[in-house]
């Protein structure tokens, strides 16, 4: 039940692009085609489940115990940016079709604040949900939100990709071409995702 | 030729928010009121500055290959400092901002002004460079932050002149992209008119 | 211009520079632990003045577990006990800071975070009606619900759910309080 309730809230109510707004750069910037949005989706999933595992278990066996908790932004992006590295190394000799899907997206995934924000927030936010009493997430918690926030990140990225598909074919004043319509429609469906707040 | 070009050229022509479209993220969720994209912008100058002077002192002795994990390092550094820092004196808007402030470090922004401009000019081109850009990134939240305020609230930096509330929805999550679209749509018919 | 990228000089030049960070980091955290710890403090006792009477007596912080969940405590002895208490509201934890005079009625409530609906549920910590009535709230006399549940509470204007996880909020400290009169914390 609370890993579903994970579930749910991560991707309709409290997603990571509509309310959060983590990872708008890469949002903004590859949702042009269906194909790259797929794409960057896939990527950025890959990476942000890594990613929560690995410096979950870093800050709780590491960090914690040593009391070295502010040390956590710095920690966690040099982790992010090595195992990014890593990532990519080992999908060009174990997967090159994959690599071939995923590679390009994967030196932009660093900076994309999407990755380090689910992974602070994993270890130092505390999470209420139908009722339970307030706790920190446990691994296999903070796995499904990892999981869940970026199947919200992909389904966003995916809708906003189709919708831009078919405003490019449309006749749009000259100061609104480009960014600014694009960021109004996105708008217009955050408004959409408002109506999901509350059902968790 | 006067160096002060190089801070006005980040209000206008290199404007962090509306030409470059940077560091979005910060851009859209602290701007619900005027003072705390203020507040965002400020700390986001705080680290640009001292990174963008830092990196271009150490730019000659980096080898090329490490030089961007050196750089997230030294940016990393200065966003723990500012972290700390806030924690102890302005603990209140440490956790208005929250999460958005360790954010600063995958800002594109500072990654982006240390790659792209310290590493090849001297110090004191930098560190104006970094306030230039710096403050054109407070600008654009705090006119941001104003609009929204006023629109979803009815007040201007705190100072209400409406009774009851606004439009709820500007300072919700959709009211963030819808102004920054329009503001887009100005500056794009301002910069048009030039 | 720039060192060469053979092997030593790039695992000099990294070590060096996390090295000289993890310095600077350090330095920064010594020198700022004892303002931050203060802070920290500082916004515990100003929320713990806002919900009891005037009391000279330094709060005691302790902790108690009840039906599966932690509660932190601050107890004034002669004064009453500030309870910390946390439920799930409408957009995220609604977390509060209940005050309970000795005679078991709670003195005064006060919001410590939040992620309510802005203009909706966030009025919880403005609404001088709905924070009102909880002040000098009998619990033993009036039940601790919204009035659409059969409670005494009035929920603030469309915003139930929030009022509603607020009162369960402040009846969970009640719960805390009477457990911890049963362990004789007032003897102490």
């Amino acid at each position: 039940m609370e890993y579903f309730l994970i579930f749910v809230s991560a991707i309709f109510v409290n997603n990571i692009l509509l309310a959060q707004f983590l990872g708008i750069c890469p949002f903004l910037g590859v949702s042009n085609k269906l194909s790259t949005a797929t794409g960057m989706s896939g990527a950025v999933c890959f990476v942000i489940t890594l990613a929560t595992v690995v410096t979950y278990l870093l800050n709780q066996y590491l960090l914690v115990p040593f009391g070295l908790e502010f040390l956590q932004t710095i920690s966690f992006i040099l982790v992010i940016a090595a195992l990014v590295q890593m990532v990519e190394i080992v999908l060009k000799k174990i997967s090159p079709s994959l690599y071939q899907a995923l590679g390009i997206f994967l030196p932009l995934i660093t900076t994309n604040c999407a990755v380090l924000g689910v992974a602070i927030t994993v270890v130092t936010k505390e999470f209420a949900l139908g009722g339970a009493a307030p706790h920190m997430l446990n691994l296999g918690e903070a796995v499904v939100y990892a999981v869940a926030t970026s199947l919200g990140y992909g389904l966003a990225m995916c809708l906003f990709a189709g919708l831009r598909e078919h405003l490019a074919g449309n006749d749009v004043p000259k100061a609104f071409k480009g960014l600014p319509i694009a960021l109004i429609t996105v708008g217009i469906m955050a408004m959409a995702f408002l109506g999901f707040s509350g059902i968790v | 030729m006067s160096k002060w070009h190089f801070v006005t050229d980040g209000f206008v022509k290199n404007n962090p928010t509306f030409v470059l479209v940077l560091g979005m993220c910060p851009t859209l969720a602290t701007t619900t009121s005027a003072m705390n994209g203020l507040e965002m912008g400020l700390a986001t100058m705080f680290v640009l500055i001292l990174s963008n002077i830092v990196i271009s002192l150490l730019a000659p002795m980096v080898p090329d290959k490490v030089r961007i994990p050196v750089y997230i390092t030294v940016i990393a550094t200065f966003v723990t400092v500012l972290q700390l820092l806030m924690q102890a004196f302005t603990p209140a808007v440490y956790e208005t901002l929250g999460l958005f402030i360790p954010l600063i470090v995958v800002n594109c922004i500072v990654l982006g002004r240390a790659e792209g401009f310290a590493n090849k000019h001297g110090v004191g081109e930098s560190a104006l460079d970094g306030l230039g850009v710096g403050l054109g990134f407070t600008a654009s939240l705090t006119v941001i932050g104003i609009v929204r305020e006023i629109l979803g609230s009815g007040a201007v930096f705190g100072w209400k002149f409406i009774s009851g509330d606004g439009i709820l929805a500007f300072v919700m999550a959709p009211g963030a992209f819808l102004v920054l679209g329009f503001l887009m749509v100005l500056f794009n018919k301002y910069l048009a008119k030039k | 211009m720039a060192a060469k990228s053979t092997l030593k000089n790039m695992a000099l030049c990294l070590s060096a520079v996390c090295l000289i960070c993890s310095a600077v980091v350090g330095g920064a955290y010594a020198l700022t632990k004892e303002p931050i710890d203060e802070a920290a403090k500082a916004k515990t006792t100003a929320s713990i003045a806002r919900v009891l009477p005037a009391f000279t007596a330094e709060p005691e912080l302790g902790s108690i577990e009840l039906n599966g969940a932690n509660y932190t405590y601050y107890n004034v002895p002669g004064t009453g006990v500030a309870i910390i208490s946390a439920t799930s509201g409408f957009g995220g934890i609604l977390s509060l800071m209940v005050g309970i005079a000795e005679d078991g009625t709670i003195h005064n409530t006060t919001v410590l975070s939040h992620s309510e609906t802005p203009g909706l549920g966030a009025k919880c910590t403005t609404d001088e009606h709905f924070i009102a009535q909880f002040q000098g709230f009998d619990p033993a006399v009036k039940s601790l619900a919204v009035k659409k549940d059969g409670g005494d509470v009035d929920a603030i204007t469309a915003s139930t759910i929030t009022s509603r996880a607020y009162a369960l909020a402040v009846s969970n400290a009640v719960a805390v309080f009477n457990q911890l009169k049963e362990g004789g914390l007032s003897n102490e």
